[in-house]
């Protein structure tokens, strides 16, 4: 039912365009050095700063090496670092906004408190404290990014749960003896993940964003692993000689965003859920 | 002996007091109906008895639920969680939204007896079928791998009770288990619910509003009328000699094939709400016998032949 499900989302042209474009971004990330022409580190002093020929189809960097290559490389990073930030933070704020939602009470009132606070700081705010706090590293961003959207996924899940919990079919289960453990994880979660897995895949969208300023900061992975923040941050010195080393990075990175907003667009409508998303 | 003796119950929420005084008795292989119209505290009843009153804010402020020689006022939820759906199961009002929507129905049927009873997941299994075909419930086998939505009202309504059944409780309380559904499948379900209690000596408590269904399957009914019980007697005697007023014009209410076209018997006037219950008996302001008494105390608890009734009428005057 699942996969005839996404059968129909991608044979929307929003769905179907924008699934395509993830599909290719996500081969590059898993099969980056079957795919890349060259290595991601491969240095050509005397070919740097080429424009793009046949060689190399997108061109060199300051070190000569290729673009192609380092951004089918970058993907890797990118979606490794935003996927997995997201997904702590989902599983995590699930689990903080059911709790809340679902006890109230004491714990409710200072999830929602701490939860409204991070939400008045961008979250580029909070995770650059982060970083500041426990250092830069491809775990360090991993971790900053988790915790800067995790009020956004304890919220949805508190909302949701906190409506759920009044269904007649919750109390039925309450009054058939099912203890809370019991009725959180098996009743109230799978209802209300729908929406929370739309939002964390829409949330990818701007975790990679994120990824990539911190990269153009620098705080992200450590040279020579290529990150397309990174990219564009060495490509502002060539900004006049060689502008295609900060244009095509720039385009992967708007052009993944884009794919992922799309196809979670295309998702929320199939699904029928812009109210639940919008009520939080 | 009674399976469950409420007596004197009263419950609180807030200041407000919506039930007072409520006592009767269920016994095992017995249907106890208890009747009254909306807001007269029924369902405030079976919450009290569930122990469920913390989900609205209240509390039983007075009185004692006895089950099975168990006090129930008072008891741990902890405690409370263990007797719930293994030996006192509730039925609530609404099937269509009392299955949850995105479980299949065996799932559901089945984690009533794999919490309960501890079987395992092929046993709880079997015994969700069979609970299953108890119910007549057709081609069971292939609806334990079905979900809610594709179930009929009177479909959902078999698999809430088997949910119920599934634990083997002593005591079921249905909170007006047929008003969701059609006239011809509430008769099938009520006697359903019959032969379950003749079959596996149950106690039922079925709380309705329905007149007919009280006289097609309760043993004894219990009259409230605003948060007190009006009369207690057998469902027999109900019919025949009401003592209440109240109990008399609710079965006046009911149509009848020699009654003239075109005119339908109602109560004048409404139940009081908690916040405006008039002294004395609260019935008065509707009743058609009422005296000066009525609006002054309230009328004690008078024992007839096989039942009681409290009604300033059959006060007995010393």
């Amino acid at each position: 039912m699942a996969l005839r499900f996404l059968w129909g989302v991608v044979h929307t042209p929003r769905g179907g365009a924008s699934a395509f474009v993830l599909m290719l971004v996500i081969a590059c990330a898993l099969f980056a050095p079957l795919i890349a022409p060259y290595g991601y580190a491969l240095q050509n002093l005397p070919g740097s700063n080429t424009s793009p020929n046949a060689l190399h189809w997108l061109g060199t960097d300051e070190f000569g090496r290729d673009l192609l290559s380092r951004i089918i490389h970058g993907a890797r990073t990118s979606l490794t670092v935003a996927v997995t930030a997201i997904s702590i933070s989902v599983v995590v704020g699930m689990t903080f906004g059911a709790i809340a939602g679902y006890f109230g009470g004491m714990f409710d009132r200072v999830v929602t408190a701490v939860v409204d606070l991070t939400w008045s700081f961008p979250e580029i705010l909070i995770a650059l404290i982060l970083i500041a706090i426990i250092g830069t590293g491809t775990e360090s961003i991993i971790i900053a990014i988790s915790i800067a959207y995790l009020a956004q996924f304890t919220r949805l899940t508190r909302a949701q749960v906190m409506a759920l919990r009044q269904e007649t079919y919750i109390e039925a289960t309450v009054n058939l003896g099912a203890g809370h453990f019991h009725v959180i994880f098996r009743h109230l979660l799978p209802n209300a993940i729908t929406p929370v897995i739309v939002a964390g895949m829409l949330a990818i969208g701007d975790a990679i964003i994120l990824e990539a300023t911190l990269g153009f900061f620098g705080l992200g992975a450590q040279p020579p692993i290529p990150s397309w923040g990174a990219m564009m941050s060495s490509g502002t010195a060539q900004i006049f000689i060689a502008p295609w080393i900060i244009l095509f990075p720039g385009a992967a990175i708007a052009l993944t965003v884009i794919s992922i907003n799309l196809f979670g667009d295309a998702l929320i409508d199939a699904l029928n859920i812009r109210s639940r998303l919008r009520d939080v | 002996m009674a399976l469950l003796t409420v007596s004197g119950l009263g419950v609180t929420i807030g200041t407000l007091s919506p039930l007072d005084d409520v006592s009767f008795e269920a016994h095992k292989g017995e249907i106890l109906g208890l009747v009254g119209e909306s807001g007269s505290g029924k369902s405030l009843t079976a919450m009290a008895v569930m122990g469920l009153l913390g989900r609205i804010g209240g509390r039983v402020s007075s009185g004692s639920i006895l089950f099975d020689g168990q006090e129930l006022v008072g008891l741990r939820d902890s405690s409370y969680r263990r007797l719930r759906g293994k030996r006192i199961a509730l039925i609530s009002q609404n099937p269509m939204t009392s299955l949850d929507p995105i479980v299949r129905i065996g799932a559901q049927i089945d984690q009533v007896s794999l919490l309960h009873l501890r079987l395992s997941k092929p046993a709880a299994k079997a015994r969700s079928i069979d609970l299953m075909q108890q119910l007549r419930i057709p081609d069971a086998e292939t609806l334990h791998r079905a979900y809610p939505h594709q179930l009929s009202g009177g479909m959902k309504q078999r698999i809430v009770i088997a949910m119920a059944l599934a634990a083997d409780p002593d005591l079921i309380i249905a909170d007006e288990p047929t008003t969701a559904l059609d006239v011809t499948i509430q008769a099938q379900i009520i006697q359903i619910m019959v032969d379950l209690v003749r079959a596996r000596d149950l106690a039922l408590i079925l709380i309705t509003h329905d007149m007919g269904v009280v006289a097609q399957a309760c043993n004894r009914v219990v009259v409230l009328y605003a948060g007190r019980v009006a009369e207690t007697n057998t469902t027999q005697a109900i019919f025949a000699s009401p003592c209440h007023p109240y109990t008399a014009s609710l079965i006046g209410c009911i149509p009848s094939r020699d009654q003239a076209e075109g005119t339908l018997l109602g109560i004048p006037g409404t139940v009081p709400g908690v916040l405006n219950y008039p002294k004395g008996c609260r019935f008065h302001p509707r009743c058609g016998d009422a005296m000066q008494v009525c609006a002054r105390t309230v009328p004690p608890t008078t024992a007839q032949p096989t039942g009681s009734v409290a009604c300033h009428l059959h006060e007995v005057v010393t």
